[in-house]
């Protein structure tokens, strides 16, 4: 195998860990950092320098070596953090991720760009520590880290320079079988001298050519790198552990903290003499994180999501098929036969629990999205001067893989606009007696077939009077008497903003529009509340995927066709009494207190042969785009979830039809598009009085 | 008929040589590059499309995926179309997407050289001439390659978004 085919793992490993080490660095309380995070980052680091070294990808590898000397100052409190520290390691993460981003196209990062971050990493390491970050060495990190969480910083390239020498093995808490494996991998790697003790602990002494990293990384195949600890033999002695601190190691459990190994450690020689000394206190389990990530991916796999797809498009099939089985089943004789109406049954349960498991595999949790709002938040907050708390809630809550993509656009528009129009700045805050820091909270949770995504902050809210002049001078209709609902859906008209002045991060009058016509095409609506003072909440409702719907089958003439569930409001016949014509072939029917517009599905649709009396009709009162309405057809057939199918892949769209789905009996129903369907009887009917001809009708025989 | 079909592929590897799906509209017989040809299945459970020209009988469902139905004998104003045992349709493969095209009958694969492959005259078939490849000739019949691509591609057929491609 060629070292490249390892390069995948490598990029998303490391695209983890830099996920990783960004959420730890935001989260990071820059007065009070806590331990466990300071050395969480740092792990990451270290373990993605491994990586870069192993597969030579150099700019990657100078520049976490740099940010690793850093944190490491950082973690053992040698370099007190900033806030203004912790955006240079932000930036220098970013950095890393575009470097990243370059390997993975197969070329090589922006030279300037490195050198630019690798100075910055270097003065800081100058101006906080006094001291070159890529000196060589620096006091040895504790041995015994290997147990706690934070290994030490040794890193890979230096590993490579003071390779070579007697290294003493231990092995901690090995069973037998991984440890004969273990000892015969080390003896290929030297010549090992002694070796002794129990499965506990097990010390080999080696001579080896090789770099304690470089025998590490070839036992790290088999044991855990906690199992491990590498230590070299010829240092000064100061630099190896006591035989008595070792036998005190001895006693303790595997995973018990050896407190004696910080104080070798520290009394070990000054950087410049750990150096000339060849003295390497050898980093035990730095690849920890990368392991755990190793271990995840037995229990997780990475899929294109076309052959998802692809498995829902079969076990949309075999639905279909099973359903034939059942039609041809109950028309023939054969319903007598228990055995075969029983396996009938069995195949029916159990296709439609494959199709929902399937269903399930393209769903993903919000913290997908959720996440990578941290970071826009504290550098819009800090742009802005401005003080927010951004909490999410409902994480794990499941959405379609593919709205979730869509979704993450007009989120981040709410975001900033929260952030830049919403939350108030810290004086004003005060003044108006609210807490100095603003509080913007993420939320999504299910809601029956939706999920329902909220952004709230505590700001100052929508101004009601500032809308509507601003409305009126953009040339849209108002007046003083509208309700604040419909006084809070102008921002979402074209090009309307009503900050003050236009910033760099909202303000151009492009955007929530946009926002709002995304949710829709997704299948959603979005809307919003507010108080002034309060605060203004912006709620998203969207379909949980796209790819099945909840659809009422509705028969006109000959023809089935399909309403989605969530548009449909009521249904009912209408009576001869509540059904008003109007000029130009309008009809208007009352339903309790509104009048709404009637349109004919046959008429829409050019349906032969369906019931063209409205009162031996039913009346399907639907809603869409905020707009209410009755839907004429013959008969309602009954509900069922449909897989959607595009139109779009090998035909067009289609007016009045949203999409496709298949029957049961194999046969192809079109979707209907309650907003579009409207438009289309519109304007058929001004065709139809302006033409004063009816459309042609099927003129063809067709089998029936 | 089979016989020419058995002598043509002796000469396949001819270079020059194609094969071609031969199809008849009524009286007339067409032929349409063999690769661009899915399957070919019978015409049947078509789900009709409002609004759309009458040449475009609706969609299918072909195994899950959804596609468009064109009538050919439509489209080219035959005397008649009907719809029969006899009555299929080729799925063809253009442009990344799939179609099916209505045909009266289906009769051979062809493999026709280059001296066979006329150009197309001025005048003498019921469609324009851009979609015409030119014309096949096989001892007494004449066939007339339609360039498939181009023509259910094209604006008039509109099966494509016009915007979009």
């Amino acid at each position: 195998m060629d070292i490249t085919d390892f390069y995948d793992t490598f990029f998303e490993e490391a695209d983890e860990l830099l996920a990783e080490m960004e959420s730890h660095l935001l989260e990071l309380d820059v007065d009070n950092p806590d331990q466990e995070r300071l050395n969480a980052i740092f792990r990451a680091a270290h373990s993605i320098k491994g990586g870069a070294g192993t597969f030579g990808f150099e700019a990657l590898q100078r520049t976490t070596h740099l940010l690793e000397n850093l944190l490491d100052y950082t973690r053992r409190g040698e370099l007190a953090l900033r806030r203004d520290i912790v955006d240079t390691f932000l930036e220098a993460k970013d950095m890393l991720n575009d470097q990243l981003d370059a390997y993975r196209q197969g070329g090589e990062p922006d030279p300037e760009a490195l050198e630019r971050i690798c100075e910055t990493l270097r003065r800081l390491a100058l101006e906080e520590i006094g001291e070159e970050a890529d000196v060589e060495a620096h006091a040895p990190p504790p041995a015994a880290d290997a147990v706690a969480p934070s290994p030490p910083p040794e890193p890979a390239g230096e590993a490579a320079s003071a390779a070579g020498g007697r290294f003493e093995v231990v092995l901690l808490g090995v069973d037998d079988k991984d440890r004969e494996l273990l000892i015969e991998e080390l003896g290929q790697l030297g010549d090992i001298e002694t070796r002794d003790g129990d499965a506990e602990r097990y010390r080999v002494t080696l001579s080896s050519s090789l770099s304690a990293d470089d025998i590490e990384a070839v036992m790290c195949f088999i044991a855990e790198p906690e199992q491990l600890e590498i230590k070299a033999l010829d240092a000064a002695p100061a630099a190896s552990e006591p035989p008595a601190v070792a036998a005190a190691a001895a006693t303790t459990s595997e995973a018990g903290t050896n407190e004696a190994a910080p104080n070798a450690a520290e009394a070990s020689p000054a950087p410049g003499d750990a150096k000339a000394d060849g003295a390497r206190s050898a980093p035990p389990a730095e690849k920890a994180p990368a392991k755990a990530a190793k271990s995840n991916e037995s229990t997780s796999i990475r899929v294109p999501v076309t052959k998802v797809d692809q498995i829902i498009n079969l076990v949309g099939e075999l639905i279909i098929t099973q359903s034939m089985l059942n039609q041809v089943a109950e028309d023939s004789e054969t319903l007598d036969d228990g055995a075969l109406v029983n396996g009938l049954n069995l195949l029916q349960r159990t296709a439609r629990d494959l199709q929902e498991a399937v269903m399930s595999v393209r769903m993903v949790p919000m913290d997908y999205v959720f996440s990578r709002f941290p970071r826009l938040v504290r550098d819009l907050a800090g742009k802005l001067d401005k003080d927010v708390e951004l909490v999410t809630e409902g994480k794990s809550t499941e959405l379609d893989k593919g709205l979730t993509e869509r979704i993450i656009d007009p989120l981040t528009h709410l975001v900033r606009n929260s952030l830049d129009h919403g939350i108030e700045t810290p004086e004003r805050r005060e003044a108006a007696g609210k807490p100095r820091t603003g509080k913007l909270t993420l939320s999504a949770q299910h809601q029956g077939g939706n999920i329902l995504i909220e952004v709230i902050d505590d700001g100052a809210g929508l101004n009601r009077e500032k809308l509507l002049a601003k409305a009126r001078s953009s040339g849209l209709v108002v007046s003083d008497s509208m309700s604040d609902d419909e006084v809070w859906q102008l921002i979402f008209a074209p090009g309307f903003s009503t900050a003050e002045e236009v910033s760099d991060v909202s303000g151009r009058g492009v955007g929530m529009d946009v926002v709002k016509r995304n949710i829709q095409a997704m299948g959603g609506h979005v809307e919003i509340l507010s108080q002034p003072g309060q605060g203004t909440t912006t709620r998203i409702v969207l379909p949980l995927t796209l790819a099945i719907l909840d659809g009422m089958s509705i028969r006109v003439g000959k023809e089935t066709f399909i309403l989605p569930v969530s548009a449909v409001v009521e249904s009912l016949q209408p009576a001869a009494g509540d059904l008003y014509a109007m000029a130009g072939d309008d009809t208007l029917l009352k339903v309790r207190e509104d009048y709404l517009p009637v349109v004919a599905v046959h008429q829409a649709m050019d349906v032969a042969g369906a019931i063209t009396e409205a009162t031996r009709a039913i009346a399907v009162i639907v809603q869409g785009e905020g707009r209410r309405y009755a839907l004429l057809v013959d008969e309602l057939v009954g509900q069922q979830q449909v897989v959607v199918k595009n139109l779009e892949t090998n035909y067009r769209k289609v007016p009045g039809v949203s999409a496709a789905t298949i029957l049961g009996d194999g046969s192809v129903a079109l979707i209907l598009d309650v907003a579009d369907l409207h438009r289309l009887s519109q304007s058929k009917k001004e065709n139809r009085i302006f033409e004063n001809r009816s459309q042609p009708l099927e003129k063809e025989v067709e089998p029936s | 008929m089979s016989n020419a079909t058995a002598l043509d592929h002796t000469v396949a590897a001819e270079a020059g040589s194609q094969e071609f799906l031969v199809f008849s509209l009524g009286e007339e017989e067409y032929a349409i590059d063999i690769l661009k040809v899915q399957e070919i299945r019978g015409y049947d459970n078509v789900t009709r499309i409002a609004n759309a020209p009458e040449f475009i009988k609706g969609v299918a469902n072909l195994r899950g995926v959804i596609v468009p139905i064109v009538d050919l004998r439509i489209k080219f104003r035959l005397a008649k179309a009907e719809y029969d045992d006899q009555t299929v349709v080729i799925v063809v493969n253009i442009a990344d997407r799939v179609v099916g095209i209505v045909v009266d009958r289906v009769s051979d694969v062809m493999t026709l050289t280059a001296e066979q492959r006329k150009p197309a005259p001025e005048f003498g078939v019921s469609l324009p001439l851009d979609y015409i490849h030119g014309l096949g000739n096989l001892d007494d019949r004449m066939l007339v390659l339609v360039d498939i691509e181009k023509l259910l591609t094209s604006e008039e057929m509109a099966l494509v978004e016009e915007a979009s491609e």
